[in-house]
C-alpha cells in the first residue's frame, strides 16, 4: 500500500470516528472538542487533495474563531440535562424530517453521477511548485469577482445587523467614556488644602 | 546530506524508503529543533529575572550555581517533584488536555520557521496561514483550563482572555496582510528572501506603523505584561492556572515562552530581514562581516525583541481589560484597514526599493 493511502485511512478513521462520537457525546465539551478533531482530521485529507490552502483556512476560521465562540457559549450555559432530553422525543419527528431532507439533498448532488471519474477525469497531480492561493486568486478575482464581492457586502450588512441588535437596549451598560477618563486634570481629582501645622507649644 | 543518510539506513533495513523515510527524518530534525528551544526557554527565565532585577535594583537569582546560572534546572526539578493537584469536581481529562493543548500548538508553529537560506523543517507554500491557523488553536488550552477546573476565577480568567486573543488576532491578521502584499508572497521563506540588501531593504520603514501595531498584538497574544489580564493576580488571582500545579502549570509557562520566542522570531521574519545581515550592500561593511553566519544574525535580531518583552515587563502598569479592547477595536483595527489602502498605493506607485 502507497504511503498516502495510509495517511488517507488513518485521517479518515479519525474523521469519521469523531464525527460519529461528537453525536453521541453527552458532554457538550467534549462535543465540541470532538468536532475540532473532526475539522482537524478534514483539513488533513484536503492537504492529501492538494489543497493546502482550503485546508489551512478550515482550521484558521472553524477551529480557531467558529469553534472557539462555541466553547464561550457552551461555557456560558447551565445546560439542565434532563429538559434536554424531556424535549427529545417532542423534536424527534422533525429532526428526523430535516435529517432526511439533508440526506436527499446530498445524495442528489454528491452522488457518483456527477463526479464521477469518467465526467470530470483524473485530476493530475501538480508538482511542488504549483501553488493552490494562485489558482484559487485567480478564478476569485477574475471570473468570480462580483457573486465574491456580493458575498463581502451581505456579510458586512450580517455584521452592521449584529452590532445594532445587540447595541439597542443600553440600559445597564457600565460603559466608560474613555476620552474623558483620559483628559481629566490632575486639579479636577485633586485639591490641595493648605492646613497650618499647629506649633508644638500650642497643642500643649 | 540527508539523502546519504537516508541511503545508508535503507542499506542497513531494506523497507526503510518512501514515507517512513520521510516521517523518521522529520522526527529527527524536529527534535534537533526543540531541544536548542527548551534550553533558550529555561534560560529566558533566567534572564527575564536576572533583567528585571537589574532594573529594580536588585540583584537577581544568584544562589544556585555560578551567578545562579544553574537556576532554570533547579525550577525544573521543583516542578517536576511538586504534587499535582486535581480539583476534587473538576472534569480530570479536559483538565489535564488544556496544558498539552496549550504546548502543542506553540511548538508546532517552529515546523514552518526559516532559521537560515535553506534551513528549515518544511518549506510550507502556505507557511504565514499556518502560523495563524496553528496559533489560533492554542486558545483552547486557555479555553479548556478554565472551563474543565470548575472554578470561577479560571473562568473569568479564560473568558476574558479568549476574547482577548481573538480580537488580537483579527489585528495581526491585518498586519500579516499588509506584509503578504508587499512580499507578494504567503511562504515566509520568500519574504525574508524578497529582503535582501540591507537595512533599508527591510520592511520595518514601509510598515513601521504595522510594526508597532503586531508588537502590542504580539505582546497579548503571549499574554504578557502590561497585557497580562490573563493572570491578573491583582483581580483574578491566577486566571486560567489557579487550580493547576506542579508539571501541568509548568507545560502552561513552557508554552507561553515558546510562544515568546516565536512572536520574536516572528518579528525578526517579517519586519527586520530574517537571516540578512543588516551590513548587505553597504562597502566595506559588507565584506568585514561576510564570515558571520546566518543564524547569528537572526538569533541577535531575535534576543533583542526578548530584551523588549523585559524592558516593557519593568516598565508599565497593567492596563485595564476594556482599555486594551477599546485599543484593540478603535484604534489598531481602523490604522491597519487605513494602512493596507496606503500599502496598496504604493505597491501601485512603486516607491522606495520595497515594491
Amino acid at each position: 500500500m502507497e504511503f498516502t493511502s495510509v495517511l488517507f485511512y488513518i485521517f479518515s478513521f479519525f474523521f469519521v470516528t469523531s464525527a460519529v462520537m461528537m453525536i453521541t457525546a453527552r458532554n457538550t465539551a467534549k462535543a465540541a472538542l470532538l468536532l475540532i478533531l473532526t475539522f482537524f482530521s478534514a483539513a488533513s485529507l484536503w492537504l492529501l487533495l492538494e489543497a493546502e490552502f482550503l485546508a489551512i483556512t478550515l482550521i484558521l476560521i472553524y477551529v480557531g474563531a467558529v469553534m472557539v465562540l462555541f466553547m464561550f457559549v457552551i461555557k456560558m450555559l447551565d445546560t439542565d440535562k434532563s429538559t434536554l432530553r424531556a424535549q427529545f422525543t417532542r423534536y424527534l419527528p422533525l429532526g428526523i424530517f430535516v435529517s432526511i431532507v439533508v440526506i436527499a439533498q446530498m445524495v442528489l448532488v454528491l452522488n457518483a453521477g456527477q463526479f464521477d471519474l469518467e465526467v470530470i477525469g483524473v485530476p493530475e497531480r501538480h508538482d511542488a511548485s504549483y501553488s493552490n492561493i494562485t489558482a484559487i486568486a485567480e478564478q476569485l478575482y477574475t471570473v468570480y469577482v462580483y457573486p465574491f464581492e456580493l458575498a463581502a457586502i451581505l456579510l458586512l450588512i450580517a455584521i452592521i445587523a449584529a452590532i445594532t441588535l445587540v447595541h439597542r437596549n443600553q440600559l445597564r451598560s457600565k460603559k466608560q467614556n474613555i476620552s474623558e477618563q483620559v483628559n481629566v486634570q490632575a486639579k479636577d481629582r485633586m485639591r490641595f488644602a493648605s492646613i497650618k501645622p499647629k506649633s508644638s507649644k500650642e497643642s500643649k | 546530506m540527508w539523502q546519504s543518510f537516508v541511503d545508508s539506513i535503507h542499506q542497513l533495513i531494506p523497507w526503510f524508503d518512501g514515507g517512513l523515510a520521510v516521517i523518521v527524518i522529520i522526527l529527527i530534525k524536529g527534535v534537533a529543533l526543540i531541544f536548542p528551544l527548551i534550553i533558550m526557554m529555561a534560560y529566558m527565565t533566567y534572564a527575564e529575572r536576572k533583567v528585571i532585577g537589574f532594573m529594580q535594583l536588585r540583584i537577581g537569582p544568584n544562589r544556585v550555581g555560578p551567578h545562579g546560572l544553574l537556576q532554570p534546572f533547579a525550577d525544573v526539578f521543583k516542578m517536576m517533584f511538586k504534587e499535582i493537584i486535581f480539583p476534587s469536581k473538576s472534569n480530570i481529562y479536559l483538565f489535564l488536555l488544556a496544558p498539552v493543548l496549550a504546548f502543542v500548538p506553540a511548538v508546532a508553529v517552529w515546523a514552518v520557521v526559516p532559521l537560515g537560506e535553506g534551513f528549515y523543517i518544511a518549506n510550507l507554500d502556505v507557511s504565514l496561514l499556518y502560523v495563524m491557523a496553528i496559533g489560533s488553536v492554542g486558545v483552547y488550552g486557555i479555553v479548556l483550563a478554565g472551563w474543565a477546573s470548575n472554578s470561577k476565577y479560571p473562568l473569568i480568567g479564560a473568558l476574558r482572555s479568549t476574547a482577548l486573543l481573538i480580537s488580537y488576532e483579527l489585528v495581526i491578521g491585518f498586519v500579516l496582510v499588509t506584509v503578504v502584499m508587499i512580499a507578494s508572497s504567503v511562504n515566509l521563506n520568500t519574504v525574508v528572501a524578497k529582503q535582501a540588501g540591507g537595512i533599508l531593504n527591510w520592511y520595518w520603514i514601509p510598515l513601521f506603523p504595522m510594526m508597532i501595531v503586531f508588537w502590542i498584538g504580539a505582546l497579548v497574544e503571549t499574554n504578557r505584561a502590561p497585557f497580562d489580564v490573563v493572570e491578573g493576580e491583582s483581580e483574578i488571582v491566577g486566571g486560567t492556572h489557579v487550580e493547576y500545579s506542579g508539571m501541568p502549570f509548568a507545560l502552561f509557562f513552557m508554552a507561553e515562552y515558546f510562544n515568546m520566542i516565536f512572536m520574536a522570531m516572528l518579528a525578526v521574519l517579517l519586519f527586520f530581514g530574517g537571516w540578512h545581515s543588516p551590513f548587505e550592500g553597504i562597502p566595506y561593511l559588507e565584506g568585514w562581516f561576510e564570515f558571520v553566519p546566518d543564524l547569528f544574525w537572526l538569533l541577535v535580531k531575535m534576543s533583542f525583541f526578548l530584551f523588549l518583552y523585559f524592558w516593557i515587563r519593568a516598565s508599565f502598569p497593567r492596563f485595564r481589560y476594556d482599555q486594551i479592547m477599546r485599543l484593540c477595536w478603535k484604534i489598531f483595527l481602523p490604522l491597519t484597514i487605513v494602512w493596507i489602502f496606503v500599502v496598496a498605493l504604493m505597491t501601485q506607485l512603486h516607491i522606495g526599493p520595497w515594491f
